[in-house]
């Protein structure tokens, strides 16, 4: 990733109250030129809310929002270098697909046959050529939003924001959507700002994530970091499946700390590995992905530094993973309760799908753990 | 603060502004007017300024206006009953048994009457009820009966069956889109779990269109006891219901502080009427929900 | 379709029947030459059309009923239109009591509407004319106005409007070039109503228009006198075509402002 681009979107303080709602609190965010930018978060996070105070459908009660280094403070919806792409595609029922590709080009002092060639050109690059004569209420759900694409990037806004646009697509569809979009992305050029409720479909399309809880930003990186390193355990909790085993701290030194969990034993984890557990957390917790650890057949040798032994509760196929629901030994000890863990397991060609109630192995590194404290 | 609530309030002040001043303008403040007056005195040619409760004394102790508001209230409810009686399986046959693409044309047909000249569809009802009307003169032709019935002109039969030709859209659609809104498979429930048709009507269909009845009830019932074309024409004028009355004190007798008591009295009732079915409503959408 | 499914349709039937009896009669009469209403009918004849046709107060009276109609239904309609969208695109403190008084029209008896109106009236001074007519009749058609359009209003996604916003055109501009076209249909239908209902309205108009005639209250002047009764039979036929065509116009529009938005066909004129 480059951070040498120029800032395309900086929200500075960003508060939005309604009433006494406080839906905004406090944003700080810069959006560079040509990212892939995503907002996250459950439903009322405010995701939504920061993407319509980008775009100008709402004022913002306190701060600042620059686009392209000017500040919008006092510039309306109507008139700012965004165009937005909506939940609905908001596709005008009465006007043919031409017609709606080519409404913004209204007030353009252009003739005629150069809006006509521009709005074939912005269909082609939906995959739209020839559609142009259909009438928009007879459109499938992809074809809407294609529609809802080429109207907004005929005008060549610097920045295309998109409100969760695939929310409202079958998965078979949506899947198909993502890839087409970030080719589009590509190939614009454009800055897209994505609102989304779907973690996987962040981590799919964007360069960066912003993770928004109770309108706050609770971290932006990118998603591979996002996914490794989450900065707390709400965003842990989150983004994809996460175990959580209390833990107790035995000491520290430098950053590094030393807990112990039930069934894990003692681990020292580096400062990088720590990270802030949720304010009604009982205690410190230590969690790791289901797919960071493996499950060893009685014979089999491994190159992981630590195992544990554990007996399988619940099996669960999915055809091309199993997951397992496992008791490690020593669990019980700590809280008198035995809380199971959930591996993982990709089914490759020769590896058989455990049972119930057999007894097995854990091999894992401490390295998969982060501490949340 | 909560600027934008403040921003998105006064456009919609602003666009609810002209439809609510007219009303306040047309309708409050002739609404207002009456009430003041109920409470002042006839003067020879003019309303004296004496504030007095006696206009509502002699409305509830006239025996003449007791017996004119009682017949209203009587004919109304006749009405009512009568319309949504025989409203109810209409309704139920467009919205179970109709198929749905026939649906909207059976609305339609049910609505177009109700659109055509009020006046002179209360006529032909006494064209067709009358001494010489439809009725008796087909059945003294076919030899049916010697002398014309006379039980259903001029009386009150005569007003509750107008009424309830006149009203039957009002009482068919609220019945209708409640039972639409029913959830079929609530009613294979019903037959799934053993009741009989009949008892699966009785204690699934039935309450879960309450609220569609009672809406059909009040709106049959207040128009119905404000009407003063039918009582007029079919009723001959012999037999004047409340808004008679206040037409003739008001206008004829010009004595408008009687006629203003008459008017917010009978709003009284008419109110008080609604609030307790609204009660009732709400205590069925209750047990809906 | 079971047995109890058959005698339903079978008193439907008869319950139709029932509605239309009135106006099944209206043509029978108009076209029977006999000065009776009353069967046996005579023979056929035109006459009592052109006796409707050469009656000069009957000019007038329709001329008063179309000035007033059509004024009423526009202004109903602006009016709504403001109501509608007001209260299906804003909140804002006191909407639900405000719209309720506006719509109270609906469920008060006219006579009352009538009277005190017109107690108002004369106690201002106000001389009774048409006009006096054409404001109580916006009043009593703005919320049959605003039932429509808010149907119309709310069938609406309010992202069209802001996504024709966002595309650079202004407020007004987007109104009138996204919502306008597409509550097209509910507009129409709505001063199609409008203009049915103070056509036939009686009491408002029988109490507010001093001596002008409406068509109204020009027919029930006419139905004292047996011998006017034959040619007010005429005019009702020629006024039940009227407003079928109206209706079935109203009907047409509504439904294709549904087809247009993706909605379904059914549901009715209230």
């Amino acid at each position: 990733m480059t951070d040498d681009r120029k800032p395309m979107i900086e929200c500075r303080g960003v508060h939005k109250h309604y009433g006494d709602y406080h839906a905004l609190r406090g944003i700080d965010l810069t959006i560079r030129a040509g990212e892939f930018f995503s907002l996250l978060g459950p439903s009322g996070c405010g995701k939504t809310t920061l993407l319509r105070t980008i775009a100008g459908f709402e004022d913002i009660s306190d701060g600042a929002i620059l686009i392209d280094q000017k500040r919008m403070d006092e510039v309306p919806a109507n008139k700012r270098p965004t165009n937005m792409v909506f939940q609905s595609y908001a596709i005008f029922p009465h006007l043919t697909v031409a017609q709606n590709v080519a409404f913004g080009l209204r007030r353009d002092p252009r003739s005629k046959a150069e809006k006509a060639a521009l709005v074939d050109e912005a269909l082609a690059m939906v995959g739209l050529r020839g559609f142009g004569n259909r009438a928009a209420h007879a459109l499938s759900g992809g074809q809407r939003q294609r529609v809802a694409l080429a109207r907004a990037l005929i005008l060549k806004p610097k920045v295309l924001l998109l409100d969760e646009p695939l929310s409202a697509l079958d998965r078979k569809m949506r899947e198909q959507m993502q890839v087409e979009l970030i080719k589009l992305q590509r190939q614009v050029g454009i800055t897209f700002v994505l609102v989304t409720h779907d973690q996987e479909e962040a981590l799919v399309m964007s360069d960066r994530i912003a993770v928004m809880f109770d309108g706050e930003i609770a971290q932006l990186d990118g998603p591979e970091a996002l996914y490794a390193r989450p900065a707390n355990r709400r965003v842990a909790d989150f983004i994809g499946v996460m175990n959580f085993l209390p833990a107790r701290i035995l000491g520290e030194s430098d950053g590094a700390v030393t807990v112990e969990a039930p069934g894990l034993g003692v681990v020292e984890l580096p400062a990088r590995q720590v990270s802030r557990a949720n304010p009604d957390d009982e205690g410190p917790t230590l969690g790791f992905r289901p797919e960071t650890m493996t499950l060893v057949g009685a014979n089999q040798t491994h190159s992981q530094p630590r195992e544990t032994n554990a007996t399988i509760d619940e099996v669960v196929y999915y055809g091309d993973m199993t997951y397992y629901d496992l008791r490690l030994d020593g669990a019980a000890g700590l809280d008198g309760r035995a809380r199971p863990v959930r591996i993982s397991m990709r089914n490759v060609f020769g590896r058989d799908v455990q049972e119930v109630g057999t007894r097995t192995r854990l091999a894992w590194s401490p390295g998969s753990l982060v501490l949340f404290r | 603060m909560a600027k934008a609530l403040d921003a998105q309030a006064r456009r919609g002040y602003a666009l609810i502004a002209p439809p609510f001043l007219y009303a306040l303008l047309i309708l409050a403040a002739p609404l207002l007017t009456i009430l003041t007056y109920s409470f002042l005195t006839d003067g020879y040619l003019e309303v004296v300024r004496d504030f007095t409760p006696a206009n509502y004394v002699q409305v509830w102790t006239d025996p003449i206006v007791r017996t004119v508001m009682l017949r209203s209230l009587m004919v109304s409810a006749l009405v009512t009953l009568v319309t949504v009686l025989l409203a109810f399986p209409v309704a139920y046959y467009v919205s179970f048994i109709v198929r749905p693409e026939k649906k909207a044309l059976w609305l339609f047909l049910i609505t177009i009457p109700f659109w055509t000249s009020y006046l002179i569809r209360v006529f032909l009802w006494k064209v067709i009820l009358g001494y010489n009307g439809v009725i008796n003169s087909s059945l003294t032709g076919l030899g049916i009966i010697d002398e014309p019935l006379t039980f259903i002109l001029y009386n009150v039969n005569s007003i509750v069956i107008t009424l309830a030709h006149a009203y039957a859209p009002f009482a068919i659609l609220p019945i209708f889109v409640a039972l639409e809104k029913i959830d079929r498979s609530l009613l294979e429930a019903g037959r799934d779990l053993g009741e009989s048709r009949a008892m699966t009507f009785w204690r699934v269909t039935l309450p879960l269109a309450m609220p569609g009845v009672l809406a059909a009830v009040l709106i049959v019932f207040i128009p119905t006891i404000g009407d003063y074309v039918t009582p007029e024409l079919i009723g001959g004028g012999k037999i004047p219901m409340i808004a008679n009355l206040i037409q003739v004190q008001m206008l004829a007798l010009d004595n408008r502080p009687l006629g203003s008591a008459l008017a917010v009295t009978a709003m009284a009732i008419v109110a008080l009427v609604s609030i307790v079915f609204l009660l009732i409503n709400r205590r069925f959408l209750k047990a809906r929900s | 379709m079971s047995g109890k499914g058959r005698g339903l349709q079978a008193y439907a039937a008869l319950y139709l029947l029932f509605l239309y009896a009135p106006i099944i009669l209206l043509p029978l009469f108009a076209f029977n030459s006999g000065t009776i209403i009353a069967f046996p009918l005579q023979g056929f004849t035109t006459n009592w059309f052109a006796q409707m046709w050469a009656n000069a107060t009957l000019r007038t009276a329709l001329t008063n009923s179309l000035l007033i109609a059509v004024s009423a239904a526009i202004l109903a309609t602006c009016l709504g239109i403001f109501a509608a969208r007001a209260s299906t695109r804003f909140e804002f403190p006191g909407k639900g009591g405000m719209m309720g008084f506006i719509l109270l029209p609906m469920v008060l008896p006219e006579i009352i509407i009538a009277m005190s109106l017109l107690v108002v009236l004369l106690g201002a001074g106000v001389q009774l004319s048409i006009l006096t007519v054409i404001v109580g009749h916006v009043l009593i058609c703005m919320p049959y106005a605003i039932a429509i359009l808010s149907t119309a209003f709310s069938s609406l996604d309010k992202s069209l409007e802001e996504a024709a916003y966002d595309l650079g055109e202004t407020r007004w501009s987007a109104f009138r070039l996204v919502t306008l076209p597409l509550v097209m249909p509910g507009i129409i239908s709505s001063l199609l109503i409008s203009f049915t209902i103070s056509l036939d309205e009686f009491i408002i108009a029988f109490f507010l228009a001093g001596n002008q005639p409406t068509l109204p209250t020009y027919i029930f002047s006419q139905l004292r006198f047996p011998k006017q009764i034959p040619m007010i039979m005429a005019l009702g036929t020629v006024l039940v075509a009227l407003s079928i065509v109206l209706l079935t116009l109203g009907e047409y529009f509504r439904r294709r402002g549904n087809a247009r938005m993706g909605g379904n066909p059914t549901g009715g004129f209230l």
